[in-house]
């Protein structure tokens, strides 16, 4: 397909214009003026339209069909989410607007924080960061400044089963990397993390449940070893759709964390994003955050009221969870100024806009900026219309609703594991040693994942296959595009090889994961007695098998 | 060229001065196609059983451990343009030539290594 830009005419266009009747400014400063002319296609609207929506057609996505990439939770968006996003009172708006023309948008940002904080067991947050491992990276920040004020650190412990963002996140932040080998089914190595803590460990980044999708029982003794030698626990949101509503991070130990709302939150990713990584604490890092906030006046007390604290409680069916959680409206005030770290700051002077505050009225918190902030790491709300599809999501869902989210996608990952261990396996050979040198060790009396139950999602092996036909993971992957399926997560995590990594997510039905599992069976079956068919594979898109090695070498990213 | 080999995947040859050093085809194969290639700087010093290069394939970033102690004396600097080498022939296609004062405890002939490796 040739680019616009080659299908481009001179002099072609779309609309005609009137002739201008502004008359023609000259800007006085020659630098900020271009040599030439823009290059920008021209073409038809007919042509500009067909060229679209001929792109629009090679494109896939959970809308087209079965797209179970594990780890990046790609459940469907519903259509509702964009429709209340697109609302004109949402998309209309600037925040510097006067905050009575914004009460609603930033009852928006207040109610989504409120929610995820009462799903995550944490006390403040932030909606800034873009992206989740823009999440990672502002939490690594914040806990950097925790600890220039309370004796710098140096060490993040970072598992080798990580997600891969976790170690770059903290070496941006400036952090020297630790990395401790896990067990065979990507669970903390209790031993190798009490070895490898110590007075300059800044904290432990860690997913729950981890990345082969097992839920790591001993997280209780973790957080214990790593709040006892004065570090704080992080967790990556990453994998959250599994536990949502059953059991909080801030239950579990951990003290600041990311979630994705593109992920968990089903809001899109990717192209159709942008992704929203917000990040939530407990109190005691709230004055890190980056600012402004969305505070929410209370006029009984005359100042901001003091927000409850989250207690840490391992009772995942903690009852102050069940009872707070999105009750707010049923009692009015349950949601008491909920980013208002410094009840001893003088709230009016840090408004924008001197007009008084009304009772239950919304302001900005944190403007002018409180002393310990890292600062901005992105404009006011981050993507504040994510924030309102995030927010459709979780009120749409409710309590209930989200407690289901979660059981019904470890019960469709489950389900499909049970389908695809008869013909793949869960051989979780040793780690590649150049990963991981310890793993030999670390492997031992640890079963096959595959044989217990998995949470959200399950990692296979095709290294046995490999092995017997030469058909590798990657084959089977591409094979699967040929079948309509998007293939899933491929050699990651790291610890396995071969690895093929799949969560289906709550949203797919029944026949959809069976018709999954019988095409990779297929897939399977072709490669013991035909695997030159499925190497050759994919043979009905538009670009068979890219060139891997010179994309990532030369790769061609300007014309 | 007698070779020794590391439970990480390494060779070094035995009883030349400067040393070559490598990984091993096992290796190669599990790391899929090599993209980039991080090697240490000449007159640096690398320790055994610590990594001292990185190794980029279109899979992952691997760090490369030494089975050695020495100083690196030479690089090769063909990788840097041709870092598919290593695919082709792991064994020509050295890291770094070291100046060896110690090797790594348990290092393997190749009989003992082609037992261990899967």
């Amino acid at each position: 397909m040739r680019l616009i830009f080659e299908k481009s005419v001179k002099d072609r266009e779309c609309v005609v214009l009137p002739e201008s009747d502004i008359p023609e400014y000259v800007f006085k400063d020659s630098r900020l003026l271009r040599d030439a002319p823009a290059e920008l296609p021209e073409l038809s609207e007919l042509d500009l339209v067909r060229h679209y929506d001929a792109l629009s057609a090679r494109a896939y996505g959970v809308d087209s069909g079965f797209y179970p990439l594990g780890s990046c939770t790609m459940k469907y968006n519903p259509k509702l989410n964009e429709t209340l996003a697109a609302l004109p009172g949402f998309t209309d708006v600037h925040p510097l607007q006067n905050k009575d023309s914004l009460q609603g948008s930033m009852e928006a940002v207040f109610l989504l924080t409120e929610y995820l904080k009462q799903i995550t067991g944490m006390d403040d947050g932030t909606l800034q960061p873009a992206a989740g491992a823009h999440g990672e990276f502002t939490s690594m920040l914040i806990i950097k400044a925790y600890f220039e004020k309370n004796g710098a650190r140096t060490k993040i412990i970072v598992p080798d089963s990580a997600h891969g963002t976790n170690p770059a996140s903290a070496a941006m932040a400036g952090f020297s990397v630790v990395n401790v080998p896990s067990r065979a089914d990507g669970s903390v190595d209790l031993d190798a993390l009490r070895a490898a803590v110590d007075g300059q460990t800044a904290a432990l980044m860690l997913t729950n449940p981890n990345t082969l999708g097992i839920f790591d029982k001993n997280i209780g003794e973790i957080s214990k070893i790593i709040h006892g030698a004065g570090g704080l626990m992080y967790y990556d949101g990453a994998n959250l759709n599994a536990v949502m509503g059953k059991i909080r991070p801030g239950d579990m130990g951990f003290d600041i964390m990311h979630v994705n709302l593109h992920k968990t939150f089903s809001t899109p990713h990717g192209g159709g994003g942008p992704g929203s990584g917000p990040v939530l604490c407990k109190r005691f890092l709230s004055e890190f955050l980056p600012y402004p906030l969305v505070g929410r006046f209370e006029k009984t007390s005359g100042l901001p009221e003091k927000p409850r604290e989250n207690k840490a409680d391992l009772n995942s069916s903690d009852p102050s969870f069940e009872r707070n959680f999105m009750e707010n409206k049923a009692d009015g005030g349950s949601l008491k100024g909920g980013s208002i770290p410094h009840p001893d700051r003088n709230f009016l002077e840090c408004e924008a806009d001197s007009s008084p505050l009304k009772d239950g009225s919304f302001f900005y918190d944190f403007l002018p900026p409180p002393k310990n902030s890292i600062g901005k790491v992105g404009s006011f709300y981050g993507n504040f219309l994510v924030a309102v599809k995030a927010l459709a999501y979780v009120v749409a869902l409710g309590r209930r609703g989200i407690k289901d989210a979660a059981e019904k996608a470890v019960l469709n990952a489950n389900y499909m594991r049970v389908l695809v261990s008869e013909f793949l396996d869960s051989n979780t050979n040793s780690a590649c040693a150049h990963e991981s040198a310890n793993d030999s060790n670390a492997q031992k009396n640890t079963p096959p994942p595959l044989n217990s139950v998995c949470m959200h999602e399950f990692v296979v092996s095709a290294e046995k296959l490999k092995h017997e036909t030469g058909v590798s993971a990657l084959d089977i992957a591409k094979a699967l595009i040929d079948r309509g399926i998007h293939p899933p997560t491929m050699y990651f995590p790291l610890i396995v090889h071969e690895a093929l990594m799949f969560e289906p997510t709550e949203t797919e039905s029944k026949e959809t994961i069976d018709q999954a599992a019988a095409a990779l069976k297929e897939i399977v079956e072709t490669a013991k007695t035909n695997p030159e068919k499925i190497k050759r594979a994919p043979l009905t898109t538009p670009v068979g098998r890219p060139d891997e090695v010179k994309a990532a070498r030369k790769p061609v990213v300007a014309r | 060229m007698n070779l020794k080999f590391s439970a990480t995947h390494e060779w070094v040859a035995i009883g030349e001065t400067p040393a070559a050093v490598g990984v091993t085809d096992f290796a190669a194969e599990q790391m899929g196609d090599v993209v980039f290639v991080e090697l240490p700087e000449v007159g640096s010093k690398i320790f055994a059983g610590k990594p001292f290069a990185n190794i980029e394939s279109v899979k992952a970033v691997s760090e490369v451990f030494s089975p050695v102690t020495g100083l690196v004396v030479e690089v090769n600097s063909a990788l840097a343009d041709e870092p598919d080498l290593i695919n082709r022939d792991a064994f020509s296609a050295y890291l770094v030539k070291v100046e060896t004062e110690a090797y790594e405890d348990g290092l393997m002939t190749a009989e003992e290594y082609e037992k261990i490796k899967k």
